[in-house]
């Protein structure tokens, strides 16, 4: 181009992909995130500052303090002799361990299981997708496994995977989120096989950016609002697994303390000491809940199909 | 009078970009007239109709005013009675037919459907008067269309569904808000042509919407101007067409492109640029568990474009005009046949020839919301290309702070993101992208279809002052006769994916060999009629 603009201003600073602090915005206006968010924030600061909240160790037997009812106030002596009073808000399992202990250290299990599970499928299922979605001769190989594994049930697969390997925090977290990883494969790549027919994709590609490039900087961006809402749900769902397979005696091994292994212990004594399995239970439900409200507002502010709905800008 | 508007104000959510939708507006029907409300996008056409039919958004109000259909006044009555008088008294159609119609009823069940909640007839009855009214908006085997879905119809017919649904009823008043604006202009022409005479016959009154003037020129009795909400002009067709008062009216009808060709050929002495021989593509359509169809895009092509000249392509959808621009861009391979730039084939291009021709040939697409990815700064969306072919980045931005000038945009716009611009700003960031690589041969796919009459007289500007300076080649797609016959030297016409006539614009205009070609020109919305503007440049 031979002609010199009239006025060239400075080279703009390039911050090429700042988040739009508009979404930002809408999304502290959203009940449904709040409320999720605050109840998940709450239940979080609990699991993190479980040591400091007045618990006892969660592993520790105590025959004199069996099968407590909640409210209780008694004395705790530990392993090196100490004797201390101590109140058991949630009274104590038939081997005489705490169970208000119990559910908060059980909290970071979950939630890390959650998190874990999350981060991991949606990390490997977009990676799965984008190229299936993209790569046109890769996609009916790819989709096809993919098909396969989607038709054995997850929690099936999940309790194989487990039985196959030692039980740890680690191989649960894998065996709930390898059936996960078709799930989001398939929500990526439908999603890539409408972006990648939009026109500024097909813009891109006139211009001449590469294939990598053009994943990274048009098809990824647009992909991840529905992305992070399934990631919720997955969560929600990994949770509620972990939990499933715990309580069947096939998830983590019963010495940590768990929301699914404190119900399946509590469950011979239900009918006497509901208490064993209400609260665990309790926990397990209200997080699921906060998880879920968090997804469906994270829905309703980011996946534009909702967004039109609404007032426009 | 059968419909009569009065001062109506229709107000925004708060944080809308102006207060009202629509303020103040007073407006009459009277039964047997055609009342044409023109104006451009966002002016509030849309609203009036809502607002009579009772189909506002929840998000807007009617504030003041009154909307009186036959004395009654429609704002005040319960929504039951409403349900009521939809239909009965009055009746709408809508731009897209497709979404209008429910995909999984039959076409006949659905006009059927009126009848049996508006009246007491019996199956029999009905059924008949339904496939009356179907040969009555001139549908071909009544019998047939009865039964069959809206998917197995084209745009045109189910445009006739729609009107048959509309006025079966025999509704005092109908409101078309933008009938034909999807539609091919033969088919619009019939569409218009159909719906003047049934209005001549039943003596409704019409309400229709439009943007296009040469629409108003073909159909309307009275026409009322819009512009940001506010009535602006009123009056008999003839009047505001060939006299505007208002300012606006005025600049609207100044920018509506004349079907008289500006251009002369350019000199034979050029050498050809881009060549096509023989090129066609077929796409395959059927899965493997279904009938295989095949479907000849492009059949045969050649064209040839000399370099600095504009080769308009034209024709109706589906003729394969975006199909050969695609090919020559790369974006699409052929199935036959080769690309030449400068003599050399692109066909075969791999690795660096490619890349090389990526930069050589570039495109400004038609939808300029689409065009931009809506997370990436317009400034990124520039500079994309240059980054691409090796610029440094501190270059890359400089070059796009250029172009930002070139296309009259403030070059500190550059950190916007494409939601922030309308869509003729949008259309400029996407002409300066294209220019970024310095391309030899520029290629305008549909560029300014879907942008305002008078954005579109800008942007046709713009392309035109760019291809002079920068001495560029330009291959213009278009389904407009209008816009084609200003900007193109030669024109070529496709039907079905051939190339059915071909010369320079002048001699296509005025003397078409082709009976396809005259068909196209005879359908142009508004031929006949000479605006105020094309007067006073004649």
């Amino acid at each position: 181009m031979s002609e010199p603009a009239a006025t060239v201003a400075e080279p703009a600073e390039p911050f090429l992909d700042a988040p739009p602090r508009e979404v930002a915005r809408k999304l502290l206006r959203n009940p449904a995130v709040l409320v999720g968010g605050a109840v998940l924030a709450l239940l979080l600061l609990i699991a993190v500052l479980a040591p400091w909240l007045g618990t006892v160790d969660p592993t520790m037997l105590d025959p004199g303090n069996r099968d407590l009812l909640p409210g209780v106030a008694g004395e705790v002596t530990t392993l090196t002799g100490e004797t201390f009073a101590h109140t058991f808000w949630m009274g104590t399992d038939s081997y005489g361990r705490d169970i208000y202990s119990r559910v908060l250290f059980g909290g970071r299990v979950s939630l890390i299981v959650g998190v874990a599970v999350a981060l991991l499928s949606l990390a490997i299922g977009m990676t799965i997708g984008l190229c299936a979605g993209y790569i046109r001769g890769l996609d009916s190989v790819v989709m096809r496994i993919m098909d396969g594994l989607m038709a054995i049930p997850g929690i099936l697969l999940a309790i194989a995977l487990v039985a196959m390997w030692r039980a740890s925090l680690f191989t649960v977290v894998v065996a709930i989120t390898i059936p996960e990883i078709p799930r989001v494969t398939r929500l990526v790549r439908s999603l890539v096989l409408t972006i990648r027919e939009e026109p500024y994709v097909e813009a891109a590609r006139s211009v001449g950016t590469p294939t990598a490039a053009m994943l990274y900087r048009h098809v990824l961006p647009n992909t991840l609002a529905p992305l992070i809402v399934q990631g919720t749900y997955i969560c929600a769902l990994a949770i509620l697994v972990e939990a499933s397979l715990s309580f069947l005696g096939v998830g983590l091994p019963t010495d940590i303390p768990t929301w699914g292994n404190i119900m399946a212990e509590g469950r011979l004594q239900f009918q006497q000491f509901p208490h064993n399995v209400l609260f665990p239970g309790a926990f397990l439900a209200l997080t699921v809940l906060a998880v879920n409200m968090l997804g469906d507002g994270l829905r309703d502010t980011l996946d534009p199909r909702f967004n039109e709905r609404g007032v426009r800008r | 009078m059968t419909l009569s508007i009065e001062r109506l104000t229709v107000r925004l959510p708060v944080g809308g970009d102006r207060e009202n939708a629509i303020a103040d507006v007073s407006l009459d029907v009277p039964a047997g007239e055609i009342q044409c409300l023109v104006g451009e996008s966002g002016s509030g056409k849309s609203v009036i109709a809502q607002s009579v039919m009772g189909l506002l958004p929840r998000t807007l109000r009617a504030t003041a005013g009154q909307i009186r259909l036959a004395g009654e006044d429609l704002l005040q009555v319960a929504s039951e009675r409403l349900r009521r008088l939809r239909g009965e008294k009055m009746a709408m159609i809508f731009q897209e037919p497709m979404t209008a119609l429910n995909p999984v009823m039959s076409c006949g069940t659905q006009v059927d459907e009126l009848l049996r909640q508006h009246t007491t007839l019996g199956a029999t009855a009905r059924k008949s008067r339904v496939l009356q009214m179907f040969e009555h908006v001139r549908l071909p085997d009544p019998a047939r269309i009865y039964a069959a879905y809206p998917h197995q119809l084209s745009g045109g017919q189910r445009q006739r569904i729609m009107i048959a649904m509309a006025l079966i009823l025999k509704p005092a008043l109908l409101i078309a808000d933008e009938p034909t604006t999807a539609l091919d202009v033969t088919t619009q022409a019939e569409i218009l042509r159909l719906i003047r005479e049934l209005q001549r016959e039943s003596g409704t009154a019409v309400l229709f919407i439009t943007h296009d003037f040469g629409v108003v020129a073909e159909i309307a009795d009275r026409v009322s101007v819009l512009k940001l909400g506010e009535l602006v002009e009123s009056g008999p067709a003839r009047e505001v067409l060939r006299s505007p008062r208002h300012p606006y009216t005025q600049m609207l009808l100044a920018a509506v492109p004349t079907l008289q060709p500006r251009k002369t050929p350019i000199e034979g002495s050029r050498p050809v640029q881009l060549r096509t021989r023989g090129l066609s593509k077929v796409f395959h359509g059927g899965g493997w568990l279904g009938k295989r169809r095949d479907v000849k895009a492009a059949d045969n092509v050649q064209i040839e474009v000399k370099r600095g000249e504009t080769l308009g392509i034209v024709g109706e959808s589906g003729s394969g005009k975006s199909t050969v621009a695609r090919m020559v861009a790369r974006l699409i391979d052929p199935t036959a046949g080769e690309v030449e730039l400068d003599g050399r084939s692109l066909t075969g291009a791999k690795g660096g020839g490619e890349r090389e021709m990526r930069r050589r040939v570039q495109v400004v697409f038609q939808d300029p919301y689409r065009s931009l990815n809506p997370r990436r700064t317009v400034g990124a969306a520039i500079a994309e290309g240059p980054l691409n072919f090796g610029a440094s980045r501190e270059q890359a931005w400089r070059r796009a702070s250029e172009l930002m000038s070139l296309v009259r945009l403030s070059p500190g716009a550059l950190k916007r993101y494409p939601h922030e611009f309308s869509g003729g700003q949008r259309q400029r960031v996407c002409i300066a992208r294209a220019l970024a690589l310095d391309p030899e041969l520029l290629i305008a796919d549909e560029a300014v279809s879907a942008l305002d009459v008078s954005v579109q007289a800008e942007i046709l500007q713009l392309l035109e002052d760019i291809q002079q300076r920068l001495h560029l080649t330009l291959l213009f797609i278009t389904h407009d006769l209008r816009v084609a016959a200003q900007i193109c030297n030669r024109i070529v016409v496709m039907q079905h994916g051939r190339v059915v006539e071909e010369g320079p614009v002048a001699q296509v205009f005025q003397a078409p060999r082709e009976a396809y070609t005259r068909a196209l020109i005879e359908a142009a919305p508004g031929k006949g009629f000479r605006f105020a503007a094309a007067q006073t440049q004649a």
